[in-house]
């Protein structure tokens, strides 16, 4: 939020972004690694077994950076070139550490019907006359998710949150809801269908919800609870 | 395109509502299904407050301030990115 590129585009930002660290201005390659190396060697854990392998991946993926600069052509967003670059990297590591590759499995379409995250215990059984409905109401004035969510504290307990999920939905919920990647910019970088996709972003949202519940539920403490 | 989902006719159940969320979020569903889902909303005291939590997690997941970088490593990487620079 410098006052130099205030009331510019931000393809024009890009540009004079992408200007700057092909002079070799150290401020403009500061800027990007301040905002996205953190995020880099948490994408790469995705892939490589441990924290130093995934720290040196994003290293690497800098080096790359750096000397691919004058060769970029813009076809891709900046971060989506260089988490391409870092996803790239991750896998070679990991096939080079013999891991299996997380999303080997995934090569065929995952059935629906093993969707379901949030258990039927949740739900009034077939034949209750309420069936398939809520068994505990969520509905209550008083709540308000946003605020809870957008509190000071609350974005570090998300990240734990995130940190602690399986791999495969880590990786699309890191990309689409943490990084703002488009479906088709994840599906390539995970080497994954639109439908895997989605329903790994699917399980991966919903997971995180259940995890957060009592903290979204919070504002209901102060309620007294009938039964 | 990838096909959008499609479920079977009728009034939706929460369970089924709630497998929906993210299709309905990634508009990747078809005309009729999205009409039981919004017909759905509309019925339902409660799978309202469920998508309105949805959201609210996928917009604080955007926001969110990840650890800071280290100088160490921050001092490393400029140092290479200036010896590149100097050398080529």
């Amino acid at each position: 939020m410098t006052g130099s590129t205030s009331g510019m585009l931000p393809s024009d930002v890009e540009s004079a972004q992408i200007a700057a660290l092909r002079r070799g201005e150290e401020d403009a390659f500061e800027t990007l690694i301040l905002r996205h190396h953190t995020s880099l060697v948490r994408l790469a854990r995705v892939w490589v077994r441990d924290a130093p392998a995934a720290e040196e991946v994003a290293q690497e993926t800098w080096m790359a950076v750096i000397q691919g600069i004058h060769t970029f052509e813009g076809r891709a967003s900046l971060q989506s070139w260089i988490f391409g670059i870092l996803a790239n990297k991750a896998k070679r590591s990991g096939a080079r550490e013999g891991r299996s590759q997380p999303f080997a499995a995934f090569r065929t379409d995952i059935d629906w019907g093993e969707s379901r995250e949030i258990g039927p215990e949740h739900f009034y059984p077939p034949g209750h006359e309420g069936s398939g409905h809520w068994t505990y109401p969520l509905a209550d004035v008083e709540s308000s998710p946003e605020r809870h969510l957008l509190a000071e504290e609350a974005g570090g307990l998300i990240l734990r949150e995130i940190d602690a999920l399986p791999v495969h939905y880590r990786s699309v919920l890191l990309l689409r809801d943490v990084h703002g990647f488009s479906s088709d910019e994840a599906c390539a970088m995970l080497g994954i269908s639109a439908s895997n996709q989605r329903v790994l972003l699917h399980r991966a949202r919903t997971r995180l919800r259940i995890s957060l519940e009592p903290y979204l539920r919070e504002g209901d403490t102060r309620v007294e609870q009938h039964g | 395109m990838d096909s959008s989902r499609t479920v079977a006719p009728g009034d939706l159940t929460c369970r089924e509502f709630v497998e929906l969320v993210t299709d309905y979020l990634e508009n990747a569903m078809d005309q009729p299904t999205r009409d039981r889902f919004d017909a759905h909303l509309l019925d339902c005291p409660d799978c309202p407050v469920y998508l309105q939590q949805m959201k609210a997690i996928v917009g604080a997941s955007g926001i969110l301030r990840e650890e800071d970088l280290s100088p160490e490593v921050r001092d490393a990487l400029l140092s290479r990115f200036r010896a590149w620079h100097n050398g080529g």
